[in-house]
């Protein structure tokens, strides 16, 4: 069952500085995402979910730094490697769907040439067969072929998308990163999204890292998640366990929180307080200020670490206990 | 756990035959733009016929999915767009159903009293130079309500009341200054500060984060209650309607497809549409299988639409009868539930 | 503290609050225009020829004798021949009909600050009015502005002027009119009015409109005050094109006014001085450079309130 990792992180921290002073958006974390497996990344805005998708492809703005931590991708590690060295890995080993796909595509190009501009750019003598494997992607995400030599602008935002998953895909990288892939889209081309991302990612046993805010979509289309806040990870573990079995205070107050249009009408809980502020972060646990089970220690302490075989969490006051 | 939670009797239907709101057939075409001397020949039909009752006291879920013109039917409500055809009927301080569909100058602005909206954007919906007090107080000076003093304690009472305390710390701030959070909470104290009857809510949360959005939506629903308010709920999320609204109306390109009591429509919905945006919704939870959604394709613009069912393209059960007749009327299919389809 | 006194307090606090708000966004932008430094460099010189704009006056009715020093009849009965080179009564020597061009200098700096001054306001009135009342009210008023906007904008100012001065006599009051005119429905409301075009969509003024809030309400208390950055900032750079077009008709000896800059170097060019720069030069480089200068100050002072009004272009 266990197969190998296909990227291993190891304490992960990357910082930005701002004039405000330096925002810790990543702030030590580590994760392993085996071949075939999908991670799942879940947390509320500016809990630096998107930050790790930034710096795990090593796409980061001028203010940035990563401080520490390794990123092992195949047994390659990504962060000493200078920005030529990283753009050979990019698309053919690990490569991203990000949200808002208009952004992704370029509005004057057609978008079968922006696919083959990318195949070209990694494999030179690819040549005329290009246009043949574009044929094929577009087929794989279900994409009506006679679109290829069309603009993005006739896109519409669900097709963008598919378009965008397609280029991803077209260099057979070992893992894709989706940061929100379908956060702008209606759910009925989400769910035909979704769907149709885990039949691919099935079929040609890929890795997926699945970054959202949205507990649902993660529930759906992750074998493993990851809870984030304030740049760390507080939860981990397989996706039916955390979702049965939350181990911190934080994982089930979201779950409480989420509403569902299925199954029993259950009260949400309300999480008193704000998403605290990455340039001040509070000491200890940093959900201790909104923890109804705060005590002393996680004012004052880094949690320890909860384990329950593979499903961990960092809290003074662990669930089921 | 939570230190709260919200509670679940909230979204109960609640028994109350006073109508406040009674929109009839309304519709609303915008032109498509074209050049200087050209004629406009097409048109966009954003809202096509929309008629419901709003009673009292009660909140009302308007859903559909972007484009489905549902937004376009709030702001004819409150008057930020005016209908193309049909009228709305809104309770005046008589207690006599007005139509406000086409009002202009002094009854209008003082319909504007009893009617407002709170935005979905939060970060967009303050003017970023105003302070809190002057945003909150708007509606009062340019109604001329109160004098200074009057003002600034009903901005006060009213912030207090949207759980900004003390209202103090808030008064002469900036919306940059606010969490997106805080900020909602001015907009509906906005929203209310004239003490309106009838508050159309455009997806009031849906930018908002999980741990926040809980309180928003409690905090909507204890103010229902408590002042006796109207809303027009719209949201593209059945899950956050679902604990908002006691009756929901689903919307597909310009026409409301489906009505009824919210639970009812969500444990057993009749419209082909209903039932695919049903399936379609994730559930926060891994163990769950969901059917696959049979229906293809995404929503389109209605320019000059076909006169035949809007869903007939994408419908799973359409056949030669849909093909060939109009849209059908929206009718009673049993136990209070509205539908227009022809096969239900 | 009894009901009657909290009540009366409160409208007094009001306006206390709205004055530390106002005193601390201005001490902000102030921080952030320093940090610019051009805007400094700028203002510094704006500053020293705001007080020989000043100065001027004061001279002339105590230690100047106004037969020798007047900048436009006065002349150097002292000198032995004109034009005369810089000396110790005439800092700056005197010009080819004997007058003293430190005077002459002086005096017009303060006609260049009204017109420089004038035609900005007038600009920035007539574009910030155009542009939020385009934007705002779109359909047929928009048309017609930008409309009057192109014709503004393909008119060739300084043949306009040339045509105008010859029919009606241009003064600085007049040029500053007009080209208040021409900038304000020309190219300054046209680029406030795409500015002002990403205002009206805002939540916010739909908000006022269901609030009950008039045009009036809406242009004055939400379209305007978010122009005004903008506006401010083409004020800036209309002062420059303002002092710049004055200098050119002045060379031109289109303008009917006494004493400029630009009437300086005319009058040297008349006088067949002009291309004999290195002996003769104290009779171009005092106005030339001011005119430099001037011009060069305002524009580094839009420049940094670019920069304070516009966060993206602040570096880290």
């Amino acid at each position: 069952m266990t197969k190998d990792p296909v990227l291993v992180v190891d304490d992960l921290k990357m910082h930005y500085v701002t004039q405000a002073g330096l925002v810790r958006a990543v702030d030590g974390v580590s994760f392993l995402v085996r071949r075939g497996q999908s991670l799942g990344i879940v947390g509320e805005s500016g809990c630096g979910k998107s930050s790790i998708a930034m710096t795990l492809l090593k796409l980061l703005p001028d203010n940035a730094r990563l401080v520490s931590g390794s990123i092992s991708l195949n047994g390659v590690d990504l962060v000493p490697l200078s920005e030529d060295e990283m753009r050979s890995h990019r698309w053919t080993r690990i490569s991203m769907v990000f949200q808002a796909a208009m952004n992704s595509l370029d509005p004057v190009y057609r978008v079968g040439d922006q696919i083959v501009e990318a195949l070209e750019a990694h494999y030179p003598s690819a040549g005329h067969d290009s246009m043949e494997r574009v044929r094929e992607l577009f087929d794989l995400v279900r994409l009506d072929p006679s679109y290829i030599l069309r603009y993005p602008h006739e896109y519409s935002g669900g097709m963008r998308q598919r378009a965008i998953i397609a280029m991803a895909l077209a260099c057979e990288p070992d893992i894709i990163i989706a940061d929100e892939p379908t956060t702008a889209l209606d759910v009925i081309v989400q769910d035909h999204i979704l769907r149709e991302m885990q039949t691919i990612q099935r079929s040609l046993d890929m890795s997926m890292i699945y970054i959202s805010h949205d507990m649902a979509v993660i529930a759906e289309v992750c074998d493993v998640v990851g809870v984030m806040y304030a740049g760390k990870l507080v939860e981990f573990g397989p996706t039916a366990e955390v979702y049965a079995r939350p181990i911190h205070p934080y994982t089930r107050a979201l779950m409480s929180a989420f509403p569902s249009v299925r199954g029993e009408k259950h009260d949400l809980a309300t999480l008193p307080g704000e998403p605290p502020n990455l340039l001040d972060p509070p000491s200890g646990c940093a959900f201790h200020p909104r923890c109804a089970y705060a005590t002393d220690d996680c004012r004052t302490a880094v949690p320890p670490i909860v384990e329950r075989g593979d499903h961990w969490a960092v809290c003074w006051n662990p669930y089921g206990e | 756990m939570a230190s709260e939670t919200m509670n679940n009797t909230q979204a109960a239907p609640k028994p109350s035959s006073q109508v406040l709101l009674k929109a009839v057939n309304l519709s609303k075409r915008f032109p498509m733009s074209s050049g200087w001397f050209q004629r406009t020949r097409n048109f966009v039909h954003a809202v096509d016929g929309v008629s419901f009752d709003l009673m009292a006291g009660e909140t009302l879920g308007l859903v559909g999915e972007s484009g489905c013109g549902k937004t376009t039917t709030g702001r004819m409500l409150v008057r930020l767009a005016e209908p193309t055809n049909g009228q709305v009927f809104f309770k005046n301080q008589s207690g006599e159903l007005e139509d406000i569909a086409h009002l202009k100058g002094k009854p209008l602005k003082e319909f504007r009293r009893e009617a407002q909206m709170v935005f979905q954007d939060p970060y967009e919906s303050m003017n970023p130079r105003r302070t809190i007090f002057d945003t909150v107080a708007e509606p009062l000076q340019v109604q001329n309500m109160g004098d200074h003093t009057e003002r600034m304690e009903r901005v006060s009472e009213t912030l207090a009341m949207v759980g900004l305390t003390p209202p103090s710390s808030f008064l002469f701030r900036f919306p940059h200054e606010l969490s997106g959070g805080q900020r909602q909470r001015v907009a509906i104290a906005r929203a209310l500060v004239m003490n309106p009857s009838f508050v159309v809510a455009d997806e009031p949360t849906s930018m908002l984060d999980i741990s926040i959005r809980t309180g928003i939506m409690q905090l909507m629903g204890e103010l229902a209650d408590r002042l006796g308010i109207s809303y027009l709920y719209i949201t593209h999320d059945l899950a956050v309607a679902r604990y908002m609204c006691s009756r929901i109306a689903v919307m597909y390109l310009g026409k409301i497809v489906e009505m009824g009591d919210t639970e009812e429509v969500l444990q057993n919905p009749v419209h082909p549409y209903t039932k695919a945006l049903l399936s379609a919704v994730p559930v926060p939870d891994p163990e769950a299988t969901r059917a696959p959604v049979d229906i293809k394709g995404s929503v389109s613009v209605p320019v000059d639409p076909h006169p035949r069912c809007r869903f007939y393209d994408r419908c799973p059960i359409a056949d030669d009868f849909c093909r060939n007749n109009d849209h059908p009327p929206i009718e009673d299919k049993g136990g209070g539930r509205l539908a227009a389809c022809h096969k239900a | 503290m009894s009901a009657a006194d909290a009540k009366a307090k409160v409208p007094s606090s009001i306006w206390r609050a709205r004055l530390r708000l106002a005193s601390r966004s201005l001490s902000e932008n102030w921080g952030l225009f320093v940090r610019t430094r051009i805007g400094l460099i700028g203002l510094a010189i704006i500053g020293l020829y705001a007080l020989l704009a000043v100065a001027h006056p004061i001279l002339m009715n105590t230690v100047w004798e106004p037969r020798i020093y007047d900048p436009v009849v006065g002349y150097a009965f002292d000198a032995t021949q004109q034009p005369a080179p810089p000396s110790v009564k005439h800092p700056l020597g005197t010009d080819p009909l004997g007058r003293d061009i430190l005077s002459q200098l002086m005096f017009s700096a303060r006609s260049e600050f009204l017109l420089g001054l004038l035609a900005a306001t007038v600009t920035v009135v007539i574009g910030t009015a155009v542009g939020a009342v385009a934007a705002y009210f779109g359909g047929w008023v928009d048309t017609l502005l930008m409309r009057l906007a192109d014709i503004m904008i393909m008119m060739p100012a300084i043949s306009v002027l040339i045509v105008l001065s010859a029919l009606i006599g241009v003064e600085h009051l007049e040029l500053a009119l007009i080209i208040g005119i021409l900038s304000g429905f020309g190219a300054t409301g046209v680029v406030l009015k795409s500015q002002a075009l990403s205002v009206v969509v805002k939540p916010y003024i739909d908000a006022a409109k269901s609030a009950g809030g008039g045009h009036f309400h809406i242009i004055l208390v939400h379209v305007v005050p978010n122009l005004l950055p903008l506006s401010f900032l083409y004020m800036m750079f209309t002062v420059t094109s303002a002092i710049f077009s004055e200098a050119v008709l002045s060379f031109l000896g289109l303008l009917d006014v006494r004493m400029s800059w630009g009437l300086m170097i005319h009058t040297t060019e008349s006088a067949g001085y002009l291309l004999q720069v290195t002996e003769f030069w104290w009779l171009i480089f005092p106005a030339s450079l001011s005119i430099t200068l001037l011009c060069s100050a305002f524009y580094l002072v839009g420049r940094s309130l670019d920069e304070v009004v516009n966060p993206r272009l602040r570096s880290r």
